[in-house]
């Protein structure tokens, strides 16, 4: 199995291959990508540089343009692809029908991959990817089981990467509108979920407050610690009860089923994490290299070891990792 | 000059995305046989343990309805995961009788792929990710009739695309109900009771309009459907009636909620034939509408945004009354 690492930046397309990636994957700066951050992404000449080191050291890059574009904005992601196609990049990883159409139609020689915000889950969704456009991978919405997993890899037309480590959508990517109810912005229009510029921090005398666009999404008292209010990931009141109704504040990791996804022939491994620091890529990197060589080697005696635990755990949302959506208790 | 006479957009019912029980199924749509709505879309598309309703008993209600002269759509599920969720699905795509609105782009692979000589097209509900042009003409070639605009969109957008839409497609808009958010693998009304989504105990059954999900100082927020997340507002696009009129929009889509849907759609029906004037219904729509309303996504703001109106307005309007 492949390891498909993030690189927000230049400083962590490094971390990234210098620390095992097969893969890195990237975005332009604008609302083209699901990464759409303020000081995140890359220009023109980073973007050139990144492909340079990526391919000086036998790594593959790929480009994400996989946000939807409405027609006030369709020129730009045209021209992310056709920028994209300039590059020499390995793959884009694209979302939208449309956007993919003038990619195939444009350079039929460019790899596509289906993007996790395409939100196909099952043989026949990406068959409609694959005849049209011929896709050659599938990025898989974090809401199946192994099982199910399974089932998609036995019969998908193309290959899939699944992801592997990292924030977790709670939501089928792809369709989630949550974010653009509360601030307007939402993944598929805007590239960002519950963006930054919709987010405030108030201490009052209830504790700490964090709210999007002046919706409260959760109050912390002394001692807790407040992470960024996504806000499936706040406390909130169903039934007289107070808790994490929809998600806790939380990571996937799917290190100890390494094995079954590589059983059931997943191709390759996505880190989730743009936006997150070099430090973090490394970190990841590093330890995902270790757990998939040691998978690799074998399969039948491999063991998360404890230490990669850790260091996972450390970068994780919450300080706390799950299966999701693999694991049936979990749905 | 010449002025171009516009036909009155037709008017849709959705599919009921809450878990009634059967009998309440068919009760309500046989209200519905008596309402003047013209289109009705039939079927699960939330969660497929909702079995309280079999495939022919959705036939049967099938049949009620185009007795009453309703044009019928079978609506298939918005996420698919278990194999036996796509082998229900084929089932629905290959029905040789009624239209199919696909709510994923497993059936619109599904149904565009069918070759008989009685293939009908199908339509996309606001689930299918359409955003641009581009992807409109695509789906066209592939068989798409109508599509339902995906409920984060604006006007503005909605314009662009219609006007520039391929011949012969139908564009729809979602102008009343909760509306449909996200999806997710997680079941948040099993979540919420504490059950596990294999053992969830059928609680949605306890929810005819959802679960109201709050904020800490008990602001109405969400509302927790099975594996689904709506709106606690209500999005209500009544006033905007002449512009959808304006822009020769061809189907208007309520959405149904446990009650009052039957008056709901008289009032829009009577709006949209002169018979009421639109501010003064505004007011008696207030009266069915749940936990507050909202139609910010048409005016490129926050979904949960409501344009305020002129109060002054408003109330010359009530004093004529």
């Amino acid at each position: 199995m492949q390891l498909v690492c993030p690189a927000g930046n230049l400083p962590s397309l490094k971390a990234a291959v210098d620390n095992g990636a097969n893969a890195v994957y990237m975005g332009f700066k604008d609302d083209t990508n699901a990464r759409h951050f303020a000081g995140l992404n890359f220009d023109d000449r980073r973007a050139q540089e990144g492909i340079e080191y990526a391919h000086n050291h036998g790594v593959k890059v790929f480009i994400a343009i996989n946000t939807y574009p409405q027609p006030s904005g369709w020129q730009r992601w045209q021209e992310a692809v056709d920028h994209a196609a300039g590059l020499n990049v390995d793959a884009l990883i694209l979302a939208d029908i449309g956007v993919m159409d003038y990619a195939s139609e444009r350079w039929p020689e460019l790899r596509l991959h289906l993007s996790v915000q395409g939100s196909a889950t099952s043989a026949e969704a990406i068959e409609f990817y694959s005849q049209r456009f011929a896709i050659k991978r599938v990025v898989l919405p974090r809401v199946l089981s192994l099982k199910q997993v399974k089932q998609v890899a036995e019969t998908s037309p193309v290959p899939i990467e699944v992801f592997g480590f990292g924030s977790l959508c709670v939501m089928v990517e792809g369709r989630c509108m949550l974010s653009s109810y509360v601030t307007g912005r939402s993944p598929n229009t805007y590239g960002a979920c519950s963006p930054a510029n919709a987010v405030s921090w108030n201490e009052t005398p209830n504790g700490l407050e964090t709210r999007l666009n002046n919706i409260l999404i959760d109050r912390h008292g002394e001692g807790e610690s407040a992470g960024y209010p996504t806000l499936c990931k706040g406390r909130f009141n169903v039934n007289a009860n107070t808790y994490y109704a929809i998600e806790e504040p939380t990571s996937l990791n799917t290190m100890a089923i390494l094995p079954e996804l590589q059983a059931v022939g997943v191709a390759a491994i996505k880190i989730e994490g743009r936006q997150r620091s070099p430090a973090y890529v490394k970190q990841v990197a590093k330890v995902w290299r270790a757990a998939l060589d040691a998978c690799e080697k074998n399969p039948q005696h491999y063991q998360p070891q404890a230490d990669w635990l850790a260091a996972l755990e450390k970068v994780s949302e919450g300080s706390q990792t799950t299966l999701g959506a693999y694991h049936r208790p979990w749905q | 000059m010449t002025q171009t006479i516009k036909s009155l957009p037709k008017l849709s019912l959705g599919p009921v995305l809450y878990y009634w029980p059967r009998e309440q199924i068919f009760d309500f749509y046989r209200t519905i046989a008596q309402t003047p709505v013209d289109v009705v879309y039939l079927g699960e598309t939330v969660c497929a343990k909702r079995r309280l309703m079999k495939p022919d008993d959705w036939l049967q209600v099938a049949r009620i309805l185009t007795e009453a002269g309703k044009e019928v759509v079978l609506s298939t599920l918005t996420l698919l995961e278990a194999n036996s969720e796509l082998s229900s699905l084929r089932k629905i795509c290959n029905n040789s009788q009624y239209m199919v609105e696909a709510n994923d782009m497993a059936a619109v692979q599904i149904v565009s792929a069918r070759q008989s000589s009685d293939n009908k097209g199908f339509v996309t509900g606001p689930a299918v990710n359409i955003y641009n042009s581009r992807t409109l003409e695509v789906l066209a070639k592939a068989g798409l009739k109508r599509w339902a605009l995906p409920v984060e969109l604006s006007l503005e957008t909605l314009t662009e695309l219609h006007q520039n839409r391929p011949a012969g497609l139908e564009t729809e808009v979602f102008v009343f109900g909760r509306l449909p958010l996200a999806y997710s693998a997680r079941c948040f009304t099993a979540r919420a009771h504490n059950l596990p989504k294999d053992d969830c105990q059928f609680r949605c059954l306890d929810y005819p309009d959802g679960l109201l999900l709050s904020t800490r100082e008990d602001e109405s927020f969400l509302v927790l459907n099975g594996i689904q997340t709506q709106s606690a507002k209500t999005q209500n696009l009544l006033t905007e009636l002449n512009n959808l009129i304006e822009l020769d929009i061809d189907v208007l889509r309520i959405s149904p909620q446990s009650t009052h849907t039957d008056k709901i759609i008289a009032v829009f029906n009577d709006c949209l034939h002169g018979k009421q004037a639109i501010d003064e219904a505004e007011k008696w729509l207030q009266h069915y509408i749940l936990t507050g309303e909202c139609d910010g996504y048409w005016h490129n703001q926050p979904g949960m945004d409501k344009t305020v109106i002129d109060k002054t307005i408003m109330d010359a309007a009530l004093n004529t009354k």
